[in-house]
């Protein structure tokens, strides 16, 4: 190893430089101090002076530490021993276990090469109705909850990766909360699937930049896995503590912000990891699920803005419920009813349509105006809607989701109010429903 | 003779190099670090040193590294073979870069563009003793349906003596063809290859004329009420999820031009993979080929390098510009504008440029005026014509158009096909909302669009005002509720919404809708005027509901009955009665 030794020339935010030669960008250097050590990396080489990002914070750094040269950038562990294993921002081990023997990989590769690319066309089933019936999950989707802070979307998270088939889970927490630390711990092992989970956590309060690493570190680890044939689903959590990161370091940098603070390259940081996103053709594969807290509810924010443009579609949690308005998965096309059940695309379009005219009832409602019979059939079937399949405690199989949708279906119309095509019916449209009305 | 210098700072994809003798402002260089070359170009000459985009990752890059100047400007290879390429930003081809690097994408390796190991039947048209200037044709190769023209390169200065032709016969793009004698009696041999600089319009045609021919997209609310001209400009701009990309991929299925380069410009890799995959199979509906052997995919995803964005919609106006040269249309379709602008916007940024709005360039409207500017009907040399059409979609900020990228764009196209989330949410697709869309082409190609009709114009703004009343009503209506709103306003506002649900709003999945040639727009459009010229008696609001609601049903049937089939016939049918009564 070529190594060179030096000392700290300035120090401000989360940055330090100092002179030295022969010094890549992207390498990592060392920082001894007084009874700790810290890594950081090269983002920038001027003549001999080389700017550091310091991971784990410049608090307490003096000009006197000294600071060594790894010639590599920033590595993660790979390997099957990292299962059932939790390491923070930097990539050491917070369980309490030993640091893994396995090897050293880079982090934050190149792009997959688009030709090798493949049309999604497998559904990942989570059993969670409102995302498989109306949003469904598609392998190599990448796709962001967005959701008012306060909201359970780390509970949607954790439900996802416990239930989603898929060989590894791999969890990317930025800027946690102690207790949501615990919350993905507990409920991982309480579930029984922690042996396939990997968590990198950085939490609330860790150094910033070590927030940066989390996503980098979780895709690099999952692009490996799925080169080697696992289907991989990495959860992050939450882009926007990523994104507020970055925006806390560009300034340090002295960039130019672009809107609200954050910098310019927001939208190609948020892509080069959302892209890593894939299905290997003949091998595994990755899917990514994130968070995206809206800040004051507002998807117009850079964050949930930029990442729009970057992600297959959004589910948007609203009062603790998936909403089916505004959610979208833009991929369900090449699942729905291709690989589900043929009823599949008519049923999703035909509840999704009456409970849009349900709420339009509910309007009413609210402007006081006289409401029909119809009216009333709406109100009531909405409200099947919502308890039976919104509620985020329903935890059902598809079939059982669209049968169900059926029976609500027969349970307040007849079929022909419903506008499902006949051959449909005479199929799927229950003889006995639990409900007054049922004739077909 | 190559000029070499030396890394003295790099931050980001930005690196700052010493130089020997002289640089030149937006020549190549590359960086050599480690074993790898990585490819560069000069943006900013400071002294004695100059400032370089880097269009690689530029991880590992070290002061001291050493930097090769190669005293050209950055360049595309122009030949046969474009077509049905997947290019990345520099004309780097994909499918071949994988076959040598594998799944991913490594940096530093650069191949030929044009194959040199395929072989092209030539056909001489030059002769000895003509003589020729740059852009004359010396010879013909077939590229599928087209016919290919070799030319004198664009660059060439002064004229030259033909001494030599090749027979007739089958050659590599790199073997000679001619051989010609310049002014100064200087030989060189010409091949059916040539190199032009990205950045400098290929601009080599007699005059440029107003475009005033259709350009036929098969989207009804374009063609009939915001239409496109062949050689004109469009902008689609709209917030995510409004379906600009779906709107293009359409586009680039049905337009009746000769030639389509996709640009997928900094957006997802997925949306392009099925455009490549599901190209080769699908049919072009004017030459019954697929698809793909008219087109040429660039490729410079959201996660490739942001410099390799920034000149990847040059690249593709420039393969553009070069088939234009031989009698063509074409047609560019760059997904997204604004991902470039924001290439334009980091380098600004690390350059230490002072900002404008948003913290883009204060160049950026000159530079998105020059980009459009590209675009064009002319005629050539010869007196043929050839176009070079550009639609750009444009991705707001918020979704808001009063932003620099969109506001810069609307100031030099043609035509503004704005997407909103009021209408995509509404699941009223294509989500072109026709409040706020417009078209200059309407009055340009005014002529031409009465050739269909002596009435068609008028035609077209009788409905555009029907939809803009409606609109009015419509609002009242949420204030007031349907109780106060008078009977033959309800029927007004009805009425546009026939438009909206029969005319505007078009099913890209099905078959039939998908796509309506100028011949059946013409005829439905027409009949659909007749429907709304006609005075409706309701009983009621309820009554005119229902009258609308079968209407609606009719028109919708036989928008998606096969033209002039007995199921078209039948629905005709039908809506004449309906009109009769
Ligand atoms: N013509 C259409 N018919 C039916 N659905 C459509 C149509 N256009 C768009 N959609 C729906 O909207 C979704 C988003 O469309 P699209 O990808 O074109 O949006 P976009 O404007 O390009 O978004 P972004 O800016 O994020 O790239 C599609 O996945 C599809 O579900
Ligand atoms: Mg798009």
């Amino acid at each position: 190893m070529r190594e060179i030794v030096t000392r700290i020339k300035e120090i401000t935010g989360s940055i330090a430089s100092l002179h030295a030669t022969g010094v890549g960008l992207g390498e990592l250097a060392e920082i001894q101090s007084p009874g700790r050590k810290t890594l950081g990396q090269v983002i920038r080489v001027s003549g001999d002076v080389v700017t550091l990002q310091v991971f784990g914070g410049t608090k307490g750094l003096s000009t006197n530490d000294h600071v060594r040269f790894l010639g590599h950038p920033m590595q993660v562990k790979y390997g099957e021993s990292m299962l059932g294993r939790i390491f923070n921002g930097s990539g050491v081990p917070i369980d309490g276990g030993p640091e893994p023997v396995e090897e050293d990989i880079p982090i934050g590769g190149p792009s997959f090469n688009p030709a090798n690319r493949i049309i999604a066309k497998q559904m990942i089933r989570t059993n969670i109705p409102m995302i498989d019936v109306f949003n469904s999950l598609v392998v190599s989707q990448k796709l962001p909850i967005f959701s008012i802070p306060g909201e359970p979307y780390n509970q949607v998270l954790a439900r996802v990766g416990m239930q989603a088939e898929a060989d590894i889970i791999i969890l990317g927490g930025m800027g946690l909360k102690f207790d949501d630390y615990t919350f993905f711990k507990e409920t991982f092992e309480a579930s029984g699937v922690m042996n396939r989970v990997i968590m990198f956590i950085h939490q609330a309060s860790d150094p910033v930049v070590e927030c940066l690493l989390v996503p980098d570190m979780a895709l690099a680890v999952a692009e490996r896995f799925a080169e080697a044939g696992r289907r991989v689903l990495t959860l992050l959590t939450d882009m926007t503590s990523f994104s507020d990161a970055l925006k806390e370091i560009s300034i340090s940098m002295e960039q130019i912000p672009s809107n609200r603070g954050y910098p310019g390259d927001l939208y190609s940081q948020l892509a080069s990891r959302y892209e890593k996103a894939v299905d290997i053709e003949g091998l595994g594969d990755i899917t990514i699920l994130a968070v995206t807290t809206m800040p004051g509810d507002d998807v117009t924010h850079p964050v949930p803005d930029n990442t729009g443009y970057i992600t297959e579609g959004q589910f948007y949690l609203h009062n603790g419920v998936i909403d089916p308005f505004g959610s979208l998965s833009r991929l369900k096309q090449n699942v729905v009813s291709k690989v589900t059940r043929e009823d599949h695309n008519d049923i999703m379009n035909a509840m999704i349509r009456l409970y849009s005219d349900c709420r339009e009832s509910r309007n009413k409602i609210a402007m006081g105006f006289k409401l029909s019979k119809w009216d009333e059939t709406l109100l009531a079937y909405g409200e099947d809607f919502e308890k039976e399949l919104m509620a985020l405690e329903v935890n059902i199989p598809i079939e059982e989701a669209l049968d169900l949708c059926w029976d609500i279906l027969a349970r307040h119309f007849d079929a022909i109010q419903t506008g499902m095509k006949d051959h449909l019916v005479e199929k799927y449209w229950p003889k006995k429903a639990s409900g007054e009305k049922n004739a077909a | 003779m190559s000029v070499s210098g030396k890394v003295v700072a790099a931050y980001g994809n930005m690196i700052t190099a010493s130089f020997e003798t002289d640089v030149q402002q937006n020549e190549v260089a590359y960086v050599i670090t480690g074993d790898r070359k990585l490819k560069s170009e000069v943006i900013r000459v400071r002294g004695t040193v100059c400032d370089m985009q880097v269009f690689e990752d530029t991880r590992d890059i070290k002061v001291g590294d050493p930097v090769e100047f190669t005293g050209n400007l950055l360049v595309v290879e122009l030949g046969p073979g474009l077509l049905e390429q997947i290019y990345d930003g520099l004309q780097n081809p994909l499918p071949q870069l994988a076959q040598q690097s594998g799944l991913f994408l490594k940096r530093g390796i650069y191949l030929d563009c044009l194959d040199r190991s395929k072989q092209w039947e030539f056909t001489p048209a030059a002769k000895v003793g003509d003589s020729v200037q740059a852009g004359d044709v010396l010879g013909t190769v077939p590229e599928g349906i087209f016919e290919h023209k070799i030319f004198v390169p664009f660059d060439f200065i002064g004229t030259a003596k033909v001494k030599k032709v090749a027979e007739k016969g089958s050659y590599t793009v790199a073997e000679t063809v001619a051989e010609v004698e310049d002014e100064k009696g200087e030989m060189h041999n010409l091949t059916m290859v040539q190199e032009w600089p990205i950045k400098i319009a290929l601009a080599k045609y007699k005059e440029r004329i107003l475009p005033v021919e259709p350009l036929v997209t098969g989207c009804r609310i374009i063609d009939t009420f915001y239409p496109v001209a062949k050689g004109g400009t469009a902008c689609i701009p709209g917030p995510f999820g409004s379906g600009k990309t779906v709107l293009q991929q359409l586009i680039s299925r049905y337009a009746n031009v000769d030639i389509i380069i996709v640009a997928a410009c900094g957006e997802r890799a997925g949306e392009v993979v099925e455009t490549l995959r599901e190209f080769p199979h699908l049919k072009d509906p004017y030459t019954g080929k697929t698809l793909m052997e008219r087109t040429i995919i660039i490729c410079n995803t959201s996660s490739m390098p942001v410099a390799a964005r920034e000149a990847s919609i040059y690249t593709a106006v420039t393969l553009g510009e070069y088939y234009r040269q031989m009698g063509l249309n074409v047609l560019l379709l760059a997904d997204s504008t604004s991902r470039w602008a924001q290439a334009l916007r980091e380098m600004s940024g690390r350059l230490e440029e002072i900002p404008g709005e948003e913290a883009f360039p204060a160049y950026l409207q000159t530079r998105i005026a020059e980009f459009y500017e590209r675009a064009g009907y002319v005629t050539l040399e010869d007196g043929s014509k050839g176009s070079v059409s550009i639609i750009g979609t444009v991705s707001p900020a918020g979704g808001n158009f009063e932003e620099p990228v969109t506001q810069g764009t609307l100031a030099v196209v043609g035509a503004f096909l704005g997407l909103t989330w009021a209408r995509s949410n509404a699941r009223r697709f294509p989500a072109i909302d026709p409040l706020i869309s417009w078209s200059k082409y309407v009055e340009q190609m005014k002529e031409t669009l009465d050739k269909i009709d002596p009435n068609w114009v008028a035609m077209v703004k009788d409905a555009q005002k029907m939809i803009f009343a409606g609109d009015e009503i419509k609002k009242r209506m949420d204030v007031v509720g349907e109780e106060g709103t008078s009977l033959a306003d309800f029927i007004i506002y009805l009425k546009a919404e026939l438009i909206d649900a029969v005319y505007l709003q078009q099913n890209a999945f099905d078959d039939v809708d998908a796509y309506n040639t100028m011949e059946r727009q013409v005829y439905v459009f027409k009949k659909l005027t007749e429907v709304l010229r006609k005075e409706i008696t309701a009983q009621d609001k309820e009554d005119a509901r229902q009258i609308f609601f079968r209407l609606t049903a009719l028109i919708k049937n036989w928008n998606s009955s096969e033209w002039e089939s007995d199921d078209f016939k039948k629905f005709e049918e039908q809506i004449n009665e309906f009109i009769g009564s």
